[in-house]
């Protein structure tokens, strides 16, 4: 297999020499961190200065960050340059609708957009390749750090952002597209309707595709690579540590290589907060080394997964994280979306004509998925009228994609037909193949 | 000359019209005429009974959803044209009908619909005008 590099020295430096750069990067986060207001307080008592940090070992005394602290850094309190120095900022919303924000600095975002032209070459991309990017743009960082990565590494970038799935096909086409980025459930999407859009495989010259924003079984990765005669690489990565080019597959695809010159990776027991062995499930934890703008230090992904036992063919010594697991929170990702179902509840119970028992399913619908609310509607509300019931459906449903962006059905039941909790709810059934 | 139809509310579930029917003949209350509206995931079951008051109060003491609706029962000569004959009526008057769904019953030589219009005096009174025959709550009772 031809495996290349962007650079070979640091993808394959030995582990005690990678100590040394992520002690060193460690040293640097914790001084910018001590420049931001959330940092200076939280620190206080753990870390005074990068001096405190003297191996890796130091890592454990710095507490854990969370999501909620960075809603309640939201908008300047993890920011460790002068704003005039900033020159991007992402913003990601989350259940509360308190958004989060990530600023970047010029030197953040060509760091970033050089690791993620390392993990296109380490996926087999060269400059003759032609890119077409069916993620979305804007806010959501997919699109925006696979577009100058691949810039950068000077494929030809079709900027097509997700949606219009003829208008793909026939780019796909005209232009001999070799490398797509799409999230699994749009490249299912795609193969089950190219044919009544008046296309077939034959009329493509795709090589590669990056599947990535929810995340998908192995099994996922042979259908699309079968469907389409292709090699399917995973994306991984987080609108907190930037968003894709975290980790990334090499061509071997036996776990994605965590950049590890430029994040510190711990895998945790989510309860106690200790690292469990490698190849034991745990919750990922990220600590930025290079980010100028805003550091994050042991940051909890929420995300569960394993690190890959053993060295990989590739020779990379950065090691390898396994598939996402799972969440430790509730988080539902749908046809790429990210739904709480706390955002169902309080639309929900906005409506007068809803009882208080509800439901969410989450089911395949052929290769998209399927979201289905299901409410008790108040037994005063009913007048009879069927026309009525229609109306009360479809306002539930106006007002659920207004707010989580997808389109879900909406089914109304008797007062006291769903199922009942006494203790802790369980109202979401996530019928879709478990991971 | 209103009459009172029961609507209930049913859920896309197994069983679910058997309860309620099972339920009024427990209680002795006869249907007379019925039909399904459907969508979906429910439906609304719309019956004509002997005793609404009660067939309505066996429901709702069953949990299921359910309340009156204005109807009117018309008889239509049970002949070609028949049905027409009565629609033609309102064809001028601006008044709807909603839906219409027929008896099981026969009364002599006249069949008995029931029709649902968004204005259910308005209608009434065109069908008298127009000396088409409008059905009582006693004669249903003793139908």
């Amino acid at each position: 297999m031809n495996v290349c590099y962007q650079n070979k020295d640091l993808e394959c430096v030995n582990r005690s020499s990678l100590d040394s750069i992520q002690t060193a990067g460690l040293q640097f986060s914790v001084a910018q961190a001590l420049k931001t207001k959330f940092y200076a307080a939280r620190l206080k008592g753990h870390v005074s200065s990068p001096e405190d940090i003297r191996s890796l070992n130091d890592l454990k005394r710095i507490p854990f960050t969370t999501k909620d602290d960075l809603r309640e850094s939201y908008t300047d309190g993890i920011l460790a340059t002068e704003f005039k120095h900033v020159v991007r900022l992402h913003t990601s919303s989350g259940t509360t609708g308190v958004p989060t924000v990530i600023y970047h600095t010029q030197k953040d975002l060509n760091n970033w957009t050089e690791l993620m032209e390392r993990s296109l070459i380490a996926s087999g991309a060269t400059c003759e390749d032609i890119f077409q990017n069916m993620m979305t743009y804007g806010m959501f960082t997919g699109g925006l750090g696979f577009h100058y990565g691949a810039e950068k590494l000077g494929i030809l970038v079709i900027p097509t952002g997700s949606g219009n799935t003829k208008r793909q096909l026939q780019l796909m086409k005209d232009f001999k597209t070799t490398l797509v980025h799409a999230t699994p459930s749009y490249m299912f999407h795609m193969a089950s309707t190219m044919n009544e859009h008046g296309f077939s495989m034959k009329d493509f010259n795709l090589k590669k595709a990056y599947i990535g924003g929810e995340p998908h079984s192995e099994n996922t990765r042979k259908k699309i690579e079968e469907l389409f005669g292709i090699e399917a690489y995973n994306s991984f990565g987080l609108s907190e540590m930037n968003g894709p080019g975290v980790a990334f597959e090499c061509v071997y695809k036996t776990g994605l290589h965590v950049w590890e010159d430029s994040y510190i990776l711990e895998v945790i027991d989510p309860q106690s907060g200790e690292l469990v062995k490698d190849g034991e499930i745990g919750e990922i934890v990220f600590t930025t080394l290079r980010r100028e703008a805003t550091p994050i230090l042991r940051y909890r992904t929420r995300d569960l997964a394993s690190v890959i036992p053993g060295v990989c063919p590739c020779g990379r010594t950065h090691r390898r994280l396994s598939r996402i697991a799972g969440r430790t929170d509730d988080m539902l990702i749908i046809n790429g979306a990210n739904v709480f179902p706390s955002q169902i509840e309080q639309i929900l119970m906005k409506v007068p004509e809803v009882g208080t028992n509800y439901m969410i399913l989450v089911s395949k619908d052929g290769a998209l998925d399927k979201l289905t609310v299901q409410v008790e509607i108040h037994s005063k509300t009913f007048h009879g009228d069927m026309s009525e019931l229609g109306v009360l459906k479809h306002k539930i449903k106006d007002e659920l994609k207004a707010s989580i962006m997808i389109n879900p059905s909406v089914e109304l039941h008797e007062p006291g037909s769903l199922p009942q909790f006494e203790m802790k709810a369980k109202r979401v059934v996530d019928s879709r193949i478990k991971i | 000359m209103k009459l009172t139809q029961i609507s209930v509310f049913l859920e896309n579930k197994k069983g679910r019209l058997y309860d309620a029917t099972r339920l009024l003949g427990e209680n002795n209350v006869n249907i007379r005429a019925l039909t399904i509206a459907e969508s979906q995931d429910f439906g609304v079951l719309r019956i004509v009974v002997d005793n609404p008051e009660k067939g309505l109060e066996v429901l709702k003491n069953n949990k299921f959803m359910a309340s009156f609706t204005d109807i009117v029962a018309v008889e239509v000569g049970d002949d070609p044209g028949g049905l027409a004959h009565v629609l033609k009526v309102f064809a001028d008057t601006g008044i709807n009908i909603e839906y219409m769904y027929a008896f099981v019953e026969k009364n002599t030589d006249k069949a008995l619909m029931v029709f649902r219009f968004d204005n259910t005096d308005g209608a009434i009174k065109v069908l008298q005008q127009n000396k088409i025959n409008v059905v009582g709550k006693k004669e249903i009772a003793d139908l």
